[in-house]
C-alpha cells in the first residue's frame, strides 16, 4: 500500500505540532460522534489538551483533581454505566502511578477505557527526569487485553483517538509534549493493528514508534547519501504488533534497527526482540534510552545528547551495518 | 423485584448463608473466614430486600448495582447470589477450584451478577462513585441505587480518601456505602496496625451523611439504606459495627481467622453451631 508521506518531511519548513494536540482534536470529533464519550482529567486539562472536549460538553467532562489512582477507578465505573471514558494525565502519573488499579479495573475487568498518557518521553524537557515518562511502553504492554498505540504525530493522534473511541477495549495512547514534525497527511491510513512502509529500502529495516518515526526518515536521506538503503517502517500500533508487514520488512533486508523515546528494556525495541527472537532471528540495534533515566534541558538538546535525532541515528545505523553481516534465518 | 422477606426469614437466610460459606470455604481449602461471616446479615439483607434486582436478568437495566470493594470477602456475595437464584446452590463449593465461575476474588468477566472486580483493595468504592456519577450528572437517572460494601483495614488505602473527596465534592446522593467495622485486619486490630478513628468524624468531614449500626441486626440494616435513599444531597456511609466471624463462637472477635478456612473438623463444628444457633435448639428442632 502507497502511504501519503507530507512531501516537506525533509524541508527545514516542515511543520511542527505536539502531537497531544492532535488528541485534542480527535476526542473533539469523537465526542461529536458518540454520545456516550465521556472525558476525565487530573487537573491537567489544558496541557494534555482536553480543553477542547471540556469546551464542547462541559457536561461530559470530569474534573477529578490531582488524584491519578481515583482518575481511571472512576472511570471504570463509568465505563459499567455505559459510558466510553477517556482519561488523561502526564504518563509519569497515569499508568505511571496507577498501574495496578489499570490492571485489575480495567485490563482484567475488561473496561473500555482510554488512557491517554501525555508528555511521555525525554523530550519533555526542563521538567528532568521525575517527568519524563519511559517506562509506559512496558508497563503497558504486558497487560493483556489492553492496546497499546504511540501515534507518530499530531494528525495520526486525531485519527487513532477516533479509532480507540470506537474499538470497544481498554488502550493506552503514549503523546508528546514538544512539537514534533507532521511527517503524514489527512490521506495517510491509519488502523489499529497496523504498520506502514513509510520508505522502502533494501540495506536495514528501520522500525519507529511515535515522535521517533520522523527521525528514521531523516536519518534515511542521511543514509542514502552515504550509499545505504534504508526501508523506513511506522509501528504506531506497539500492541498488537504488525507481524507481517514487519517480518516482510525484515526478511528482505536482514537487519534490524529500531527508535523509540522510552527505555528500550520492555519497550518498543523489547516488543520487537521478542518477535524476532521467536520469529526471525536477526541482528538487532535497539535505540531509545539505555537503563538510565533522563535529566533536564532542552528538548532538541537532550535529543542530541541521548543519540535520538536522524543524524545520530543515520551514524549508528552506518555503524551496524558495517559491524554486522546480513543475515537470514528464518524458520 | 425485591425478595422482600420477613425480618425473621432474613435472619434464617443469613444463617443458611453462613453455612454456605463454612462449606465453600472448607472444600476450597483457602480463603477469609471472617469477613464473610460478619457482612452474612448485612450482604443477605442487600440482595433479599434492600437492593431492586432480578437475578433472572442479571443485566436487566433498571437494577441497583452492587460494588464490592474489599474482594476477598467474595464467599459472602457468592453465597447470597446463590440462594438468591443467581446461580445453583451446588456450584458454591467450586469456590477457588480450577475452572470455576466463583474465582478467589470476584471477576466480572466470569460470572454474570458481579458488577466490577476487585481483590487489590481500595477501588471498588471508586468504581461505584464512578456509576453514581454516571446516573446523577451524565444519565440523570434518579431512581438506581449504587450500594457498596467495604472493610474497615481497607479503608487505609490512599485511593479510598481519593473516592470519599470525589462523591463529597460532586455529593453522590446515590451512592450509600456500607463499612464492615469489624476491627481487624491481617496483622492484628485496626487500632494496632492503622487507627481510623475518628471514623464518623472523618467521612463527616469529607461531605458525607454518616449512620452508625449494628450490622447484625438486619432491620437495622435495611433502616439505615432508607434513610440513606431519603438523603438527597450527601452521599452516604453507614458504618456497620459487627463481629468478625460472626455465627462461630470459636471464629468471632480472632483476627487470626482473617485469612483462613476451617479445616474438615472446624467446618463439622462450625456448622453444629450455626445450625443450632449455637446450643440455644437441637437438631431436631431444625433437620
Amino acid at each position: 500500500m502507497h502511504y501519503s508521506l507530507n512531501p516537506d518531511i525533509y524541508s527545514e519548513s516542515v511543520k511542527l505540532e505536539p502531537i497531544r494536540a492532535g488528541f485534542g482534536r480527535g476526542l473533539k470529533a469523537a465526542g461529536e460522534a458518540n454520545e456516550n464519550i465521556v472525558a476525565l482529567c487530573a487537573d491537567l486539562t489544558d496541557s494534555t489538551q482536553m480543553s477542547l472536549f471540556k469546551a464542547e460538553f462541559p457536561n461530559r467532562f470530569v474534573e477529578i483533581g490531582v488524584a491519578e489512582q481515583n482518575l481511571v477507578t472512576v472511570a471504570s465505573g463509568m465505563a459499567r454505566a455505559g459510558k466510553i471514558p477517556f482519561t488523561s494525565s502526564y504518563a509519569a502519573f497515569s499508568p505511571g502511578r496507577n498501574w495496578e488499579q489499570i490492571r485489575t479495573t480495567i485490563a482484567l475487568n475488561d473496561m473500555p477505557v482510554k488512557i491517554i498518557g501525555s508528555h511521555a518521553g525525554i523530550s519533555v524537557g526542563p521538567d528532568g527526569a521525575t517527568h519524563q515518562m519511559l517506562e509506559d511502553i512496558a508497563l503497558m504492554r504486558v497487560l493483556p487485553n489492553m492496546i497499546v498505540l504511540a501515534p507518530g504525530d499530531s494528525i495520526e493522534a486525531e485519527k487513532a483517538t477516533k479509532a480507540i473511541a470506537e474499538n470497544g477495549k481498554p488502550s493506552y495512547m503514549r503523546l508528546a509534549r514538544d512539537k514534533t514534525p507532521i511527517f503524514s497527511t489527512e490521506e495517510s491510513p491509519f488502523e489499529i493493528g497496523k504498520a506502514y512502509v513509510l520508505k522502502e529500502g533494501h540495506d536495514v529495516t528501520l522500525l519507529g514508534t511515535g515522535a521517533m518515526t520522523a527521525q528514521l526518515l531523516l536519518a534515511a536521506e542521511l543514509l542514502e547519501e552515504m550509499n545505504v538503503h534504508a526501508e523506513v517502517v511506522h509501528v504506531p500500533t506497539i500492541k498488537p504488533l504488525d507481524e507481517d508487514v514487519i517480518l516482510e520488512s525484515v526478511r528482505k533486508t536482514g537487519r534490524v534497527i529500531t527508535a523509540e523515546e522510552a527505555q528500550v528494556a520492555g519497550g518498543f525495541g523489547g516488543a520487537i526482540a521478542e518477535l524476532l527472537g521467536e520469529k526471525l532471528p536477526t541482528p538487532l540495534h535497539r535505540i531509545g534510552m539505555q537503563d538510565r533515566y533522563g535529566e533536564s534541558g532542552e528538548p532538541a538538546e537532550l535529543m542530541t545528547y541521548f543519540k535520538l535525532d536522524g543524524a545520530a541515528i543515520a551514524e549508528r545505523t552506518q555503524r551496524f551495518i558495517s559491524d554486522v553481516p546480513r543475515y537470514h534465518q528464518g524458520f | 423485584m425485591s425478595g422482600q422477606l420477613t425480618i425473621t426469614q432474613l435472619e434464617k437466610k443469613a444463617n443458611e448463608v453462613r453455612q454456605d460459606i463454612i462449606r465453600m470455604l472448607e472444600a476450597a481449602g483457602s480463603g477469609h473466614s471472617a469477613g464473610p461471616l460478619g457482612l452474612a446479615d448485612i450482604v443477605t439483607a442487600l440482595y433479599f430486600n434492600i437492593m431492586n434486582i432480578d437475578p433472572a436478568k442479571p443485566d436487566w437495566a433498571e437494577r441497583d448495582m452492587f460494588f464490592l470493594s474489599n474482594g476477598h470477602t467474595v464467599p459472602v456475595q457468592y453465597a447470597v447470589m446463590a440462594e438468591r437464584g443467581y446461580f445453583d446452590v451446588s456450584e458454591l463449593t467450586t469456590l477457588r477450584k480450577f475452572g470455576s465461575r466463583l474465582q478467589g476474588h470476584p471477576e466480572r468477566t466470569k460470572l454474570p451478577g458481579l458488577e466490577n472486580t476487585s481483590g487489590p483493595l481500595g477501588s471498588g468504592l471508586s468504581q461505584a462513585a464512578g456509576y453514581a456519577y454516571t446516573l446523577q450528572y451524565i444519565d440523570d437517572v434518579k431512581h438506581r441505587w449504587v450500594y457498596v460494601v467495604t472493610g474497615d483495614g481497607e479503608l487505609n488505602e490512599g485511593n479510598i480518601w481519593e473516592a470519599a473527596m470525589f462523591a463529597g465534592k460532586y455529593k453522590l446522593s446515590q451512592l450509600i456505602v456500607y463499612i464492615d467495622r469489624n476491627n481487624i485486619q491481617i496483622d492484628g486490630s485496626t487500632d494496632d496496625v492503622m487507627p481510623l478513628e475518628d471514623l464518623r468524624g472523618k467521612w463527616e468531614s469529607f461531605g458525607w451523611h454518616v449512620q452508625e449500626i449494628d450490622g447484625h441486626n438486619v432491620d437495622s440494616v435495611i433502616d439505615a439504606a432508607s434513610m440513606a435513599r431519603a438523603i438527597s444531597n450527601k452521599p452516604s456511609i453507614i458504618i456497620a459495627h459487627t463481629i468478625p466471624g460472626k455465627g462461630v463462637d470459636f471464629m468471632e472477635y480472632d483476627y487470626k481467622w482473617h485469612g483462613v478456612p476451617p479445616n474438615k473438623e472446624q467446618a463439622k463444628e462450625a456448622l453444629k453451631k450455626l445450625r443450632t444457633l449455637d446450643g440455644k435448639i437441637t437438631s431436631g428442632d431444625i433437620e
